[in-house]
């Protein structure tokens, strides 16, 4: 088979399995295929987490940036403004040095009989503070997403729904929510994938890769560090980012059809390339 | 006043701090990210511009070539680019002069695991002055930055001029303009009210992507802010505990003022541009 040789030591390497050391000297072009691949695993992990939990964050968020009342409205606009206003690369350096700074001992949060102990040290690591960063950051663009197609969302419907004597929660769940997602789902397809893309800052920006096991550009950026040779790892990681953005397109383009499955499809809204406001 | 630190205290202390020599450098370093924003603008449209027009030519190894290029940002990340780009570009050019100068080696460049080229080959010369160095890995950052946004700009301006209604440009056949006519005075102008939504955006991707500099080895403001803000000891003049927190804090509040700044001029210029068309600020906002 090929690769088999590095496919046993380093397939799962990204997540500390396998090989303990990376390859130093005479490094095959296998073993960079097989390394950078096992670190795509850190980019999955990180990007479906944070647009799942995001996904409903987000909605919340446009919902009170939507309110009239201010003690919502304004706090989620904010929110908004901040992370959408501030390079992602700084707000990982920032939320990174704020992590430190707590205490290393861990919180005790006292809940009435039982006494948690929050582990804090979790926050300084990747696969936590990271992602908590990722996580409020996709909330904070995908709001404004949303926020312009609940802007958008045709009063005719709204008041079809008052007629029939919706209010309140349901109105949203079942009228405006729909077609909220129909209208936003070709810019929340860009922002899952630019987001996808923002997870290689990762491990450049303050976060240490804890025993070397980091994403698919770290591996890269150790290879063209090795050899002095970019033309050979960059490229490949060029391929798996390529690959994977596909995958989020055919899964996204799929939603896309299932929201819009009553819809004429000559009135369908189309998947379009448009990086909105990126990090 | 600041020549004995040890015997200051409170705003005195923060005052002598705060105009240290670095950090006048930190504030400096500031102008780096402005001219880095000021310098690859407009490149980053000139690119743009070659990108889009590639995309839409009639040559079809020229359409491959634009098409490449305009979808290369959307699959892969820009920090691939930012890591590749300038790296790359050093050993192609010391590859370039490398054959010229010293015809006489003919050792592979990929030894093991180093890239070799003979001494007077080198960019820049290893006994050039330290500023050369600064200067040329500034320059590689525009390149990359360029190449990078180039791209972004290349699928809004060919989106842009895709927009423009197809009866303008029939109109302007209809009266006698040739086809380079039709695009100086009729296609180009109407195109902008299009791609100023879009164009404000790479804009502020730009601004946004500027802390990458870091990366690239740069002494900028995210340099100075891990630099200054670390822990010192009694050892140095102003002793500190880690500030780096409220250093970045600094670095946010900069960004958020930059890119609002920004955006309120690119509102002023949409107004500026939409006179005189057939389109009302909503249509050009919706098609971004």
């Amino acid at each position: 088979m090929i690769c088999g040789q590095a496919l046993a030591s380093y397939g799962f390497r990204s997540i500390g399995l396998g090989e303990r050391a990376l390859p130093r000297a005479d490094i095959a072009v296998c073993e960079q295929i097989v390394l950078i691949g096992s670190g795509v695993i850190w980019n999955l992990y990180l990007a479906a987490l944070a647009v799942v939990m995001g996904f409903f964050f987000a909605t919340a968020l446009a919902v009170a940036k939507n309110t009239a009342n201010p003690w919502y409205r304004k706090p989620a606009a904010w929110f908004i403004f901040v992370f959408r206003g501030s390079p992602l690369f700084i707000q990982f350096f920032f939320a990174y040095e704020a992590f430190v700074l707590l205490p290393r001992a861990g919180i005790d949060i006292p809940l009435g009989i039982a006494t948690i102990t929050a582990e804090t040290g979790w926050l300084t690591k990747a696969w936590l503070g990271a992602l908590i960063v990722l996580f409020l950051n996709t909330s904070a663009y995908s709001a404004e997403i949303f926020y312009g197609a609940l802007r958008a969302v045709p009063s005719g419907e709204i008041e079809a729904a008052n007629a029939f004597g919706m209010s309140g929660f349901s109105r949203f769940r079942r009228i405006i929510w729909p077609t909220l997602l129909r209208l936003a789902w070709p810019s929340y397809t860009n922002e899952a994938i630019f987001l996808f893309h923002a997870t290689t800052l990762v491990f450049f920006s303050g976060f240490p890769a804890w025993r070397q096991q980091g994403d698919a550009l770290y591996y890269a950026s150790y290879f063209a560090q090795r050899t002095f040779n970019p033309f050979v790892p960059y490229p490949i990681a060029a391929i798996y980012f390529i690959a994977c953005t596909i995958l989020i397109i055919l899964l996204f383009g799929a939603i896309n059809r299932r929201l819009n499955r009553h819809i004429d499809p000559e009135f369908r809204a189309r998947l379009r390339f448009r990086p909105q406001f990126m990090r | 006043m600041c020549a004995d630190p040890k015997v200051l205290e409170g705003l005195s202390w923060f005052a002598c701090y705060l105009t240290t020599p670095k950090h006048f450098q930190f504030y400096l370093s500031f102008l780096t990210v402005l001219a880095l924003i000021f310098i690859t603008a407009p490149f980053t449209l000139l690119l743009g511009f070659a990108g889009a027009l590639a995309t839409r030519s009639r040559f079809l190894p020229l359409r491959w070539i634009g098409t490449a290029y305009t979808s290369m940002v959307r699959g892969v990340p820009d920090i691939v680019f930012f890591l590749f780009v300038p790296i790359a570009l050093d050993q192609v050019l010391e590859y370039a002069r490398h054959r010229v100068l010293c015809p006489e080696v003919t050792d592979p460049v990929y030894r093991g695991n180093d890239f070799v080229v003979c001494a007077i080959a080198k960019l820049p010369l290893n006994s050039a002055p330290q500023w050369t160095h600064e200067i040329y890995g500034f320059a590689l950052a525009i390149v990359a930055f360029s190449v990078v946004f180039g791209a972004f700009a290349a699928n809004t301006i060919h989106g842009a001029l895709s927009a423009v209604p197809r009866e303008q440009l029939e109109t302007a056949r209809a009266f006698g303009l040739n086809e380079r006519q039709t695009f100086r005075r009729i296609h180009l102008p109407q195109m902008w009210v299009y791609a100023l939504p879009g164009l404000s955006n790479v804009w502020m991707i730009l601004i946004k992507a500027t802390p990458l500099l870091f990366l690239l080895g740069i002494t900028d403001i995210v340099y100075w802010a891990r630099e200054l803000g670390g822990t010192k000891t009694s050892f140095f003049e102003y002793p500190h505990s880690d500030w780096r927190l409220w250093y970045f804090l600094v670095l946010l509040v900069f960004y958020l003022g930059l890119t609002s700044v920004s955006e309120k001029v690119f509102a002023a210029l949409r107004r500026r541009v939409s006179r005189g068309q057939a389109v009302i600020g909503e249509i050009a906002e919706a098609l971004r």
